[in-house]
């Protein structure tokens, strides 16, 4: 190694205080810088943080934006996500290999470029979309790509193939993306004008038991996906025992087809900052972390500009709007393209400088989170929320929605659809009218929540967004009625199995399985039983799993046999006589038949 | 009424399995009251005489005589058992998975350390039977109704089995007799 690569590594190690839990952001730069992490670099970071290499080489093999070996200059990341797949993902995957003269995969001759596919990185809306280092290129045509390649090659800066911006934040000139916001509809809540930092002021006027109690009674339930009900969270957190606390905003946004927290980051930063503000302040924090996914690097630092003026205008750092004894301040953490850390405990481990596992429960975070304090970890859309509660009171937000699930929900509505785009609805709006307000007249199937929810078939258009009926972190995906919905399922459980962290077998190995006998049923080969087999592995999977995504990555099939069971009936060519129509017992013996020079006498061919 | 029918075969396995069914000592005297055997390796019976209601399954299949008497299995029984780890998942024969057929032969027959072949002939007699490309659990090959799991299952998890099963009544076993570690 260079003594310049070494002196700089170990001025980033020192930057962050030689901490191990900082290894996150050590190992990033260190990527960015060097456009990998080698085992030489592994060994001299474990040197200075006074750790062992393979706790290194474990976070560096972990994340898909860190690499062992050496990385292009420029990295191109094609989504190859669902909704992109749909909008010609695969076309333009082809011509950047084309124009490349690369395999997605691999890195040119010349290390100046790498190719690679991710899952959905929170474009959808604008689908096919890809990365180009931290640079978001939305709306792609495969026609584009030659030119693309052409500016790349000539200028070396990705930011060069921006000539248009999307409107909103996304000309400010630290963002400078051509992503679009794409708002469809402003709804009563997030969406709709408000007075700033009105909600901060009533919570520093109110006490902090006073404010949970506000949450509590507005009935304002998680936006992450799994609907905890947040004032119970911020209760359990405030009354932990310890005095060092954290407020943690999970902005990892990785569940494929979401992308209402981008546009709440884009557009609302303030807002955000002025909720965790109001957390930080009920639970008793001093000390927020925004966890966010590595796709949305190119916010960073803009949103870094906003904190910089907030704690200028006494709305973040200590003694906030002059209130003694009211300290609070945020740190961004980058994730590294992981899925899974958009799982709270997941997402501590990552913040911890660890691989993101997510870690057994009891003790929840509440008790035993961040570097082992009483966390709360809350998302984007939940504590936005919050600060707009606390500016109208409780009442006026718990009197939107239904009686169960008070309020309104952001909605990332794309795919088969004219409109895609966010939706800020009323709980209780049914698909039927989301449909008919994105533009979507013929669809065959909805997913709802993303893969890990539910596929919902047209009889059951009338079923509502809501915490009794189907709940959602957001996502809402459009399938027309020329789409092989099973394929789909079956791209959809790809990504759990390259997503699982590989801690529970169930869900490292049995996804697997699932997806081989799942292959056979399309192909043909499946009968009754092979369904049975699905549903019975899915059972278990899920009920074996430590977290939320082993138990949910087989609803992508087990919904569709539980909703689109004419799709399946209509593959199962093979009789239902106990005998396995997979079973190929002529591909089974072609080798040992060619080794031997005799066909079988025990299965004879009969052509 | 006659007895049912009660049929047992070693495919790729150990014989393991069978050491175990056998293993429930004395039991077997109730075993015969219970059931008459069929085609099995316990009386040596060949061939199916009779339907029968359970057959028991030791071993995956590794050859083609394997899945020939799977099959047979499959067309005589109403119930199907997997029983012990290699009927279930292929066991430890399925360890050559990972290893092309070429060479496992290879291995054997030609370059193994204490092989003398000077001809270097892979033995290819019609009475041999072929070799599958990998070790087939039996379900990847027929439907199985049960499994018993374990390497061998204990005689008492068979016994409780085979008896919950021909008497109708629910199988309760004992988590120590489905614990492995
Ligand atoms: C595999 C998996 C991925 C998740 N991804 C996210 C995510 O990207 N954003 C998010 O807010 N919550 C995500 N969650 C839910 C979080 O674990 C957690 O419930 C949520 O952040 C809590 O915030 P809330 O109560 O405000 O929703 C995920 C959960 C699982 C199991
Ligand atoms: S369920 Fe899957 S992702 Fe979750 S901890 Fe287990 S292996 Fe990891
Ligand atoms: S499961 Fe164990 S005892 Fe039974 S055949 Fe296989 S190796 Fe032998
Ligand atoms: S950005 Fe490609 S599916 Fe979401």
């Amino acid at each position: 190694m260079n003594p310049e690569a070494k002196a700089f590594m170990i001025g980033v190690c020192r930057e962050y205080g030689s901490d191990r839990t900082r290894l996150m952001d050590i190992v990033r730069r260190i990527q960015e810088q060097e456009r990998h992490v080698s085992l030489e670099a592994m060994e001299l970071i474990a040197e200075e943080l006074g750790i062992e290499s393979v706790e290194v080489r474990s976070l560096v093999s972990f994340y898909s934006f860190f690499s062992e070996k050496p990385q292009g200059k420029i990295v191109i990341r094609v989504c190859n996500d669902v909704v992109d797949l749909m909008q010609g993902g695969a076309e333009v995957s082809r011509a950047f290999e084309a124009a490349l003269g690369i395999l997605v995969g691999q890195t040119t001759a010349d290390g100046k470029f790498t190719l690679e596919h991710t899952p959905c990185i929170g474009m959808c809306d604008q689908a096919p979309a890809i990365l180009v280092n931290h640079v978001v290129c939305t709306r792609l045509s495969a026609a584009q790509v030659p030119r693309m390649v052409e500016i790349l090659k000539r200028t070396g800066d990705p930011q060069a193939l921006v000539t248009q911006y999307g409107g909103g934040n996304n000309e400010d000139e630290r963002i400078r993306s051509m992503v679009q916001n794409s708002i469809r509809r402003e709804g009563e809540v997030l969406l709709a004008p408000r007075e700033a930092e009105a909600g901060l002021r009533q919570a520093v006027a109110m006490q902090p038991e006073d404010v949970v109690r506000s949450i509590k009674d507005a009935g304002l339930r998680g936006c992450g996906g799994a609907g905890f009900p947040t004032g119970m969270k911020w209760e359990f957190t405030r009354k932990a025992a310890g005095d060092r606390k954290f407020l943690i905003c999970n902005a990892d946004e990785g569940e494929p087809g979401t992308f209402k927290d981008r546009v709440l980051l884009t557009e609302k930063f303030d807002l955000l900052c002025e909720g965790m503000a109001v957390a930080g302040y009920a639970i008793g924090a001093q000390e927020g972390i925004i966890y966010l996914r590595g796709e949305y690097a190119y916010l960073q630092a803009f949103l870094e500009s906003i904190l910089a003026r907030r704690r200028k205008e006494g709305l973040l750092g200590t003694e906030i709007l002059g209130q003694k004894g009211f300290d609070f301040d945020i740190r961004i953490q980058m994730g590294g393209g992981a899925y899974i850390c958009g799982e709270e405990s997941a997402l501590i481990s990552s913040c911890e400088g660890l691989r993101g596992d997510p870690k057994t429960r009891p003790p929840f975070p509440a008790q035993k989170g961040y570097l082992g304090c009483p966390t709360s970890v809350n998302n984007v859309e939940t504590l936005c929320t919050v600060a707009c509660i606390l500016e109208r009171g409780a009442d006026a937000y718990r009197a939107l929605g239904t009686s169960q699930s008070a309020g309104t929900k952001l909605l990332s509505v794309s795919g088969d659809c004219e409109w895609p785009g966010i939706y800020e609805f009323p709980f209780g709006v049914s698909l039927h009218e989301i449909l008919q307000e994105c533009g979507a007249t013929d669809a065959q199937a909805v997913l709802v929540g993303g893969p890990s929810g539910t596929f919902v078939d047209p009889a059951q258009f009338n079923r509502t967004i809501c915490f009794s009926d189907l709940s959602t972190g957001g996502a809402v995906v459009v399938f027309g009625p020329h789409r092989n919905l099973l394929r789909i399922a079956g791209e959809y459980l790809d990504f759990f199995i390259e997503e699982s962290c590989g801690y529970c077998t169930p869900c490292r190995a049995g996804t697997v399985l699932m997806k081989q006998r799942f292959e056979e049923v399309l192909a043909g080969r499946g009968n009754q039983s092979d369904l049975d087999y699905l549903v019975e592995l899915g059972r278990t999977i899920k009920s074996t799993s430590r977290c939320g995504l082993g138990q949910t990555a087989c609803n992508p099939v087990l919904t569709t046999i539980a909703n689109f069971r004419p799709l399946y009936s209509a593959l199962q060519k093979a009789p239902d006589d106990n005998h396995k129509a997979s079973f190929d017992i002529y591909g089974a013996l072609r080798d040992h038949e060619a080794l031997a020079g005799r066909t079988s006498e025990i299965f004879p061919h009969t052509n | 009424m006659d007895k049912p029918k009660l049929a047992t075969c070693s495919l790729a396995g150990c014989f393991g399995c069978h050491m175990s069914i056998l293993d429930i000592d004395e039991r077997i005297l109730d075993l015969v009251d219970l059931v008459d055997f069929d085609k099995s390796p316990i009386n040596d019976k060949k061939a199916f005489t009779d339907r029968c209601l359970v057959g028991l399954l030791e071993g995956g299949c590794s050859t083609e005589e394997n899945v020939h008497v799977l099959e047979s299995f499959r067309n005589s029984c109403d119930i199907l058992i997997s029983v012990g780890a290699c009927a279930i998942t292929g066991g430890i024969p399925a360890m050559r998975n990972n290893i092309p057929l070429t060479e496992c032969l290879s291995e054997a027959y030609l370059d193994g350390p204490t092989v003398y072949n000077p001809g270097r002939v892979l033995p290819s007699d019609p009475e041999i039977p072929l070799c599958l490309n990998n070790v087939y659990p039996c379900h990847e090959v027929v439907k199985i109704d049960y499994f018993l799991p374990g390497c061998p299952p204990s005689a008492d998890t068979i016994w409780e089995g085979l008896v919950a099963l021909l008497s109708g009544k629910p199988l309760d076993l004992p988590y120590q007799l489905v614990k492995y570690d």
